[in-house]
């Protein structure tokens, strides 16, 4: 993939479905100045209509499971769901959880998974270019 | 427009099967915020009445994020239990695991060196600072200053730095061990930690002068979510929350951990900078302000008076837990997290597990204020207030029963009622 596919930039809607923070606050950490992934127009925005990537943190609580999906399936086509962190690729430190519906992929579909408890910001970035080109994928399929 | 006149042109409308609307008596509409909603950080559900633009009736609804931990940790040894504490919250995760093993040292009668002491100390005074400025940060995102929440969020990342150097990670840190810490700083990490700390008292003018002089700022803070010193009290408020109302309580003042007693940590309150107590939103942000100052000097004085040895009880993991496997009893850990006091309760009886693990964490206590809080402020002050005490649910959310149903707010007394329940069945399953 070269930089010339990039036809538009990426809006990114994050769902916490029962995380620790850790997740949360490296994925802010990514978006804010010292990695600062804004600059190339990636941002997080407030409805998952608008979205093209999906981030979720957390091993899906039984409480988040409908509204996970919900937002899901509000978010419009062609997109991406990306994991952020171990607990929500595999439960993690919470596998044997009895509140857990999760991990993610039990419940949606996931395309990418960043591992790490939590993931430090340049592996959320490099996750975000691999959803990026599975995106790309799925735009000339169509 | 009247909405009661709304209601009946809709009724009008309605097709002849459709159930006829019930009327509104008053004027009060009912507005559900969240749980996904990206003003919220994390999910919780508001149910709130509102008149026009003012908030009549706060109703709150948690358990997004029950993760059932402390289940998990009668299943674990405590070593184990020290990962899983520090995923109770990303956020502060040294406070738990070490108010963990401050319990757990409690029943096995452990006595941590001294220099393990200091360490404790400086890895929590660390965590205080990243979590106060990232408040400040989301204080800043929530009030519509993004540039401020960036900036805000630049400057943390040298503390991020600090203690990657000193634990080998950012965000979960690992670095607590039953009896101590698991590692020692050497001297060529003090000119780096040093170096941070200085940074931090340059940037601090800059802090201050947009949080505290900023006119647009003040104007959004000051007077709005005020909580009285009574409510305060009468809530059970803790933490800066509490200190803002004019509480003085802190932990590491009125009964000293680690090595705070070495040092002399005095309860902030507004009044030493602003010379009165409105217990509002601008108080908190005040008292969060000042104390990332006196993280920096208890920091310095830490660095300064650490004396040296060893800095684990003992070195052996397994030989730890062979230890760890005997004991009987239950022991509590209190510490000042950034957000207020968390305790820890563990029981052991001999087995590998614990008996009983229970976590009060400072949101918990944070939760109810918000009712006198927002009662009567706009909604556009919701977000704002909400977050003045810094509420963290993922430490909430572990064991809590909200009535989700119910009109009116969780009061103490259900909260009473239901944790007396909970020391019922807990006597029953001891058979006492
Ligand atoms: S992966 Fe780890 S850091 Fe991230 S939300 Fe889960 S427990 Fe927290």
């Amino acid at each position: 993939m070269s930089l010339k596919d990039l036809n538009r930039s990426l809006w990114v809607f994050h769902v916490n479905s029962g995380s620790c923070n850790g997740c949360d606050i490296e994925i802010v950490a990514s978006l804010t100045p010292r990695y600062d992934i804004e600059r190339f127009g990636m941002k997080l925005v407030g409805t998952p209509r608008h979205a093209d990537v999906l981030l979720v943190t957390g091993p899906v609580t039984r409480d988040m499971e409908k509204k996970l999906k919900r937002v899901f399936e509000q978010t419009p086509d062609p997109k991406v769901v990306m994991v952020i962190g171990n607990c929500g690729s595999t439960g993690g430190v919470f596998y044997e959880s009895y509140n857990l519906a999760g991990p993610v992929d039990q419940v949606i579909p996931v395309d990418v998974y960043v591992t790490g408890c939590p993931p430090r910001p340049e592996a959320i970035i490099e996750g975000v270019v691999k959803a990026w080109t599975k995106i790309e994928k799925q735009g000339e399929k169509k | 427009m009247n909405p009661d006149k709304v209601i009946e042109k809709k009724d009008r409308e309605r097709k002849p099967d459709e159930p006829v609307k019930k009327k509104r008596k008053s004027n009060s509409y009912s507005l559900s915020i969240g749980p996904i909603h990206p003003a919220l950080k994390e999910p919780i559900r508001f149910d709130l009445q509102i008149e026009g633009e003012k908030v009549v009736k706060v109703d709150f609804e948690l358990s997004q994020v029950h993760r059932g931990i402390e289940w998990i940790g009668t299943r674990r040894n405590p070593v184990q239990i020290l990962y899983l504490a520090e995923r109770i919250c990303g956020i502060c995760n040294i406070c738990h695991s070490t108010c963990f093993c401050i319990a757990v040292e409690n029943i096995a009668n452990i006595e941590v060196p001294a220099r393990a002491h200091y360490l404790r100390t400086i890895h929590a005074e660390l965590e205080r600072i990243h979590s106060h400025i990232l408040w400040a940060g989301v204080a800043a995102h929530e009030l519509g200053f993004d540039s401020v929440m960036h900036y805000t969020w630049k400057i943390r990342e040298k503390v991020l730095d600090v203690m990657e150097a000193l634990t080998g990670n950012r965000i979960t840190k690992g670095i607590m061990m039953i009896g101590g810490v698991r590692r020692d700083i050497n001297e060529k990490q003090v000119p780096m930690v040093k170096e941070a700390l200085e940074y931090y008292k340059k940037g601090f003018g800059k802090l201050e002068s947009i949080f505290l002089k900023d006119p647009v700022i003040k104007s959004r803070t000051v007077g709005t979510g005020i909580l009285s010193r009574h409510d305060g009290l009468a809530l059970c408020a803790v933490g800066p929350t509490a200190r803002a109302s004019g509480i003085k309580k802190d932990v590491r003042q009125d009964e000293p951990y680690a090595a705070y007693s070495d040092l002399d940590v005095k309860a902030i309150t507004p009044k030493d900078f602003l010379g009165e107590v409105k217990g509002d939103v601008f108080d908190r942000i005040v008292v969060r302000l000042l104390e990332v100052k006196q993280s920096i000097e208890i920091i310095e004085e830490c660095l300064k008076q650490m004396p040296k040895g060893k800095i684990l009880h003992e070195e052996k993991i397994p030989k730890l837990l062979a230890e760890l496997r005997n004991i009987e009893g239950d022991g509590i850990g209190r510490l000042e997290a950034p957000r207020g006091e968390v305790i820890h309760y563990v029981k052991m009886v001999g087995k590998e597990a614990p008996y009983s693990w229970k976590v009060r964490a400072p949101t918990y206590n944070n939760l109810l204020p918000w009712g006198p809080m927002l009662m009567g402020e706009q909604v556009a002050d919701v977000p704002i207030i909400a977050a003045s005490t810094d509420p963290c649910m993922s430490c909430t959310n572990r064991a809590v029963v909200a009535d989700g149903n119910s009109e009116k707010i969780l009061d103490n007394e259900a909260m009473r009622r239901l944790s007396v329940e909970k020391t019922n069945a807990l006597k029953r399953r001891l058979g006492r």
